[in-house]
């Protein structure tokens, strides 16, 4: 059989997804259910004064309606920071409480504060309807550059920082700027953006009161962890009493990470009304209270040699968590973040110093590439910028301060095991013809238009494990993936494993990886996720982690399979075991035509015995059956990395930007499948274009959401993007045996410095910030023209 | 959304009777539907006018083109004839929102409506056209009054929408990044009897402008629109362009359709 590990396998999930034979959170309805309504709030600060409920009780078809002073009653805990991260000073972070439905204070518009529950979901409107909050309106803080001169959002949390955290050596940085040529400085806004998956949140929760147990089906990227959350800190049931249940899930790219306040509400009230509970976001709920994503601010400075060598690096940041500390919240803007904000290259001396702040705006977590976007934009564009104002080109600049050798120690965390950078930027360079540029920026100036191009190297951290490390640093929790590995008597496999894959094709990849192990036809092989009744608790997944960490569960456990199956076969063999080698799905015997196949072993294994004699095939003390599982820690983070380069073309009449051309060669060590993993590029590469080019969430100065709505908020669209040139190259990671390293935020990570570099390039240096939409850039080809003037 | 009553109107009379201050006229639903649901808007009856055979269809003559009130965009960007007599007209239907909004949406629904930023509103001012209604006529430049409102009474029903057929003609619009509605749309048309320059996003309300129409009057080309200053004063101002930007790109795209005309 041929290895399935590099091929274009088409991916199972295709017809179900394709016909509209998804199973999604809202396509399940249980007999009887009640439909919940949350109403929010409105203010972006307020004291919650009274709620009067009487009126809307007495409405058509209402079933109960609960606030915040029945969660406090029964004890319902609230939500929760993932990690503790420490301030500079060694002090703890500070983290509110943030209650599922407020009782004292809403913080941001869309702050639940009470629930209706009815028979049909126009009669919870309706009476939503009717329920009065009386508020009194506070000021909100919502400009992120004044948080901390503002007032105290929160009690006890002076400032409204959560931590002021630093990573590096102040003194080594001061050193090596002193002794540099030159200071590169920048100044930075990382945009906010809202994550907008496809599939709206949603939760159905069935409680059974004979068993007493709880089930929620949601929309979540790992369910385990939120049952775990649900259970030890919102003290909803115990976890054997808690089933949660993520079926096909729409997509998340982070915002379905955290445990959120509307599935807390619906499972401890399921039993509380005793009724099943139905409650499926609309998109403006999404709006408002899916996490968001990015939002800093950001001055770097790069010390440099006159010839291009870097120094030193300094990054100071102030990060915006929202309301409330959530799940990834407060790791993102500094393990997620400062590392990696020295880039690919050699620094001798860095620093990150981040201000994590809270404003009335809604939280902030971890949005795909989580920190790294952030950390690369910073470094990318600082680079480009050294690259200006020393006069060299954009590519020589980076290829001189690459490591040569790997492992490369990266300035302020990271062990890098593997990687080429120079091989990738060669590549990238030929494939994009960045030769050619000079002769399409000509074209473009007969055709009286700008064209820029942009340059990014990157690499990033993900895989986000080994344990001992992530709890070294905060993390609430090991970072380990399980997998468990069942052979059907009859030889079919099913694969439990505790990733989660809402979009990314596990059903495919992971089956592809298990056929190579077994050497079971592919065909025989079913993936099962997403449900803490079937397999073992499974941490989930996010930060590219489900092949580098769940995948290599998978391979241990087929490999303990297959130890288990050689002793089997040698016995029913009469061979000894050191004789026997498994191939291609055999057992053989070395030097004979013995063999049985692992189909053979796997039925004996079953039904240890024959007729008439008393006789097995399983040797002394081996259990029948086969069935093995695995949790897997790996030795180390993931760590891909690539080059990307694009040309962008300005009309400088209007400043729309069209992006014309787009290179991205990336390295994930090992590809399992190209059609995939080109997937997860074009896409990561649309959202990371998005923020670029289009995305922007904003709150105007009451903390009021003004990009509500796809009337306000640029989604991108198939017409924004060029045809995506990829390509790959390969140095296998070291630290997995099948040398795989994590493929699906790089693109988002890689393409919003590409993308601005390009722009900026075009505009001959001026600098724009984040997104650039036509009027901003509209005018900088203004002022650029009066500078032009002047100078000539 | 709040329950309503749905009728179904075999004819325009009917119809008409059944309008109130609490009543919508259901054609494509675009604007209606998305409204109630996002509780914006309220409405006692619904009174569907699509099952109106009369209000439906393309009349082709030499000197005019004649939309039924409920013909989808989709049809008028299909629209062989239309594509013929009045080539930016079609090509206008064509960059309305999506495939789904151009296969509900209506023309008479979108001039109703008189959104700031919809773009059929421009053609009726440039191709000077004539809104019949089941009771009158109205010229186009009196028929938009300001925002969403136009000089509709009360059960009053658009039935057809009559174009002229101008000498040349051109629509270019820079559409809302996110909405893709207009933030600045101009439709030049040249006529026999005279130029109209119809902006559509840049305000309020939809109108021609003078200026720009009587330098082209003089001399039709995108050169001499260079020497118009364009004021921003009553200009939209919005998280997508300011009102200065709006001006500039009012120019710019009647260079833009000039040009392409
Ligand atoms: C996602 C989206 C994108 C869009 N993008 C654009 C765009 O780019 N450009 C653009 O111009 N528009 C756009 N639209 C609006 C679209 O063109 C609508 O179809 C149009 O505005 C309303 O037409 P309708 O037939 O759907 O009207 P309806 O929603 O059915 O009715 C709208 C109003 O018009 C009244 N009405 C309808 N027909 C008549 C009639 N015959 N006589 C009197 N009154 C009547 C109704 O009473 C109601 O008040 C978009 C809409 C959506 C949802």
């Amino acid at each position: 059989m041929a290895s399935l590990v590099g091929s274009r396998v088409e991916r199972k999930e295709d017809k179900r997804f394709l016909t509209g034979k998804g199973r999604y959170t809202s396509d399940i309805n249980i007999a009887n259910q009640t439909y919940a309504v949350f109403i929010r709030s409105p203010h972006a600060r307020a004291k919650i004064k009274k709620i009067d409920t009487s009126k809307a009780l007495k409405a058509s078809g209402v079933v109960d309606i609960l606030t915040g002073e029945h969660i406090a009653k029964d004890k319902i805990g609230g939500l929760i920071a993932g990690w503790a991260i420490r301030s500079e000073d060694g002090s703890e972070m500070k983290c509110p409480p943030n209650p599922p439905l407020a009782k004292d204070n809403a913080n941001f518009v869309g702050d639940p504060v009470a629930v209706v529950f009815a028979e049909t979901l126009d009669e919870a409107k309706t009476a939503a309807e009717l329920v009065k909050v009386d508020y009194k309106v506070l000021k909100a803080v919502s400009n992120l550059a004044d948080t901390m001169n503002s007032e105290a959002i929160h009690e006890g949390i002076d400032k409204n920082l959560c931590y002021d955290w630093l990573l590096g050596d102040r003194q080594k940085v001061k050193e090596a700027f002193d002794k540099a040529d030159k200071i590169i400085k920048l100044d930075i806004i990382n945009n906010r953006l809202i994550p907008n998956a496809m599939e709206p949140r949603a939760c159905v929760v069935d409680y059974n009161t004979a068993s007493e147990e709880i089930t929620c089906y949601t929309t979540s990227q790992n369910p385990h962890l939120s049952r775990l959350i649900m259970s030890a800190f919102g003290g909803v049931a115990p976890e054997n009493k808690l089933r949660v249940v993520a079926p096909d899930v729409g997509g998340g790219f982070g915002s379905k990470i955290n445990l959120y306040n509307e599935e807390i509400v619906c499972s401890w009230a399921s039993k509380k009304i005793e009724r099943p509970i139905k409650w499926v976001a609309e998109r403006t709920e999404s709006f408002l209270t899916d996490t968001h994503g990015r939002d800093h601010i950001t001055h770097a400075e790069l010390a440099v040699t006159n010839d291009g060598k870097f120094l030193g690096f300094k990054n100071e940041t102030i990060a915006n968590l929202g309301a409330y500390a959530r799940v990834f919240g407060t790791v993102t803007p500094t393990y997620l973040f400062g590392p990696c904000a020295t880039g690919v290259y050699v620094m001798p001396a860095a620093y990150s110093n981040v201000k994590a702040v809270y404003t009335n705006t809604a939280p902030v977590d971890a949005y795909r590439g989580a920190g790294r976007p952030e950390a690369t934009y910073t470094i990318e564009r600082i680079v480009d910028k050294a690259a200006t104002e020393l006069g060299m080109d954009p590519i020589e600049i980076r290829m001189k301060n690459f490591p040569t050798e790997f492992p490369f120690k990266q300035t302020l965390v990271h062990q890098v095991d593997s990687g080429d950078y120079a091989a990738g930027l060669n590549k990238a360079k030929e494939m994009a013809d960045y030769d050619g540029f000079a002769a399409r920026k000509k074209a473009s100036e007969s055709k009286g238009k700008l064209r820029g191009i942009g340059v990014t190297t990157y690499f990033e951290a993900c895989g986000i494990a080994p344990s001992p490390v992530v709890m070294m640093l905060g993390c609430g929790v090991g970072l380990w993936e399980s997998a468990e590995v069942r052979f059907n008597p009859t030889g079919q496999v099913t694969v439990y494993t505790g990733s989660h894959s809402h979009g990314q094709s596990h059903q495919t990849t992971f089956a592809q990886i298990t056929a190579d192990e077994l050497g079971v036809p592919i065909e025989n092989i079913d993936i099962v996720h997403g449900d803490t009744d079937k397999g073992t608790f499974g941490m989930g997944t996010y930060g590219s982690r489900s092949l580098t960490v769940g995948g290599i569960a998978i391979v241990n456990a087929c490999k303990k399979i297959i130890t288990k199956g050689k002793k089997i076969a040698a016995k029913m063999l009469e061979a000894s075991e050191e004789d026997v080698e498994f191939k291609n799905g055999e057992f053989v015997v070395a030097k004979s035509n013995k063999k049985k196949t692992i189909g053979e072993v796997a039925f004996a294994s079953y039904l240890p015995g024959v007729r008439d004699e008393v006789k097995s095939p399983l040797p002394e003390g081996e259990e029948p059956g086969l069935v093995e599982s695995s949790f897997f820690d790996p030795a180390n983070f993931s760590f891909p990395a690539g080059s990307h380069i694009c040309e962008v073309e300005i009309d400088p009449e209007t400043g729309d930007v069209k992006l014309d051309k787009y290179t991205a060669v990336d390295d994930f060590g090992t590809i399992v499948n190209p059609l995939i993993v080109e997937g997860q590029v074009h896409g990561g590469l649309a959202q990371g274009i998005g923020q670029a080019l289009h995305e922007n969430a904003q709150y105007d100065e009451s903390g009021q959401l003004i990009t509500a709505s796809y009337m306000d908020y640029t989604m991108p669209r198939a017409d924004n993007f060029p045809e995506f040139n990829i390509g790959f190259t390969c140095t296998k990671a070291t630290t997995n045996p099948l040398g795989v390293k994590g493929c699906g935020e790089a693109g988002t990570i890689a393409a919003t410095p590409t993308v601005m570099n390009a722009v900026i390039n075009a505009l001959g240096g001026e600098e724009i910030s984040l997104p650039a939409t036509a009027e901003k850039v509209w005018k900088a080809c203004k002022s650029a023209k009066k500078t032009d003037a002047k100078a000539a | 959304m709040k329950t309503f009553n749905y009728h179904s109107a075999k004819d325009v009379k009917e119809a008409s009777k059944l309008a109130s201050s609490s009543s919508a006229f259901l054609a494509g639903g675009m604007t209606t539907i998305p409204s109630m649901k996002l509780g914006l808007a309220t409405y006692k009856n619904i009174i569907d006018i699509k099952g109106i055979k009369k209000l439906s269809g393309i009349k082709v003559s030499g000197k005019a083109v004649t939309i039924g009130a409920t013909t989808k965009h989709a049809e008028v960007a299909n629209s062989k004839e239309i594509k013929k007599a009045i080539p930016s007209l079609a090509a206008l239907a064509e960059g309305i929102g999506d495939p789904q909004v151009r296969n509900r949406g209506t023309i008479g629904g979108s001039i109703a409506n008189n959104d700031p930023a919809a773009d059929y509103p421009s053609a009726c001012i440039a191709l000077n056209a004539v809104i019949h209604t089941n009771s009158r006529k109205i010229d186009a430049e009196k028929f938009f009054k300001g925002m969403f409102e136009t000089v509709l009474k009360s059960g009053e029903i658009i039935e057809a929408i009559e174009f002229q057929v101008p000498q040349k003609s051109n629509y270019q619009k820079f559409p809302n990044p996110a909405s893709r509605y207009a933030i600045v749309g101009v439709y030049v048309a040249k006529h026999k009897n005279g130029i109209n320059v119809a902006v559509t996003g840049a305000k309020s309300c939809v109108y021609n402008d003078k200026d720009l129409a009587k330098t082209l009057s003089s001399n039709f080309s995108a050169a001499s629109i260079n020497n118009v200053r364009v004021s921003s004063s009553g200009m939209n101002s919005d998280i997508h362009a300011s009102a200065e930007y709006r001006a500039n790109m009012v120019k710019v795209f009647a260079k833009k359709a000039v040009e392409a005309c």
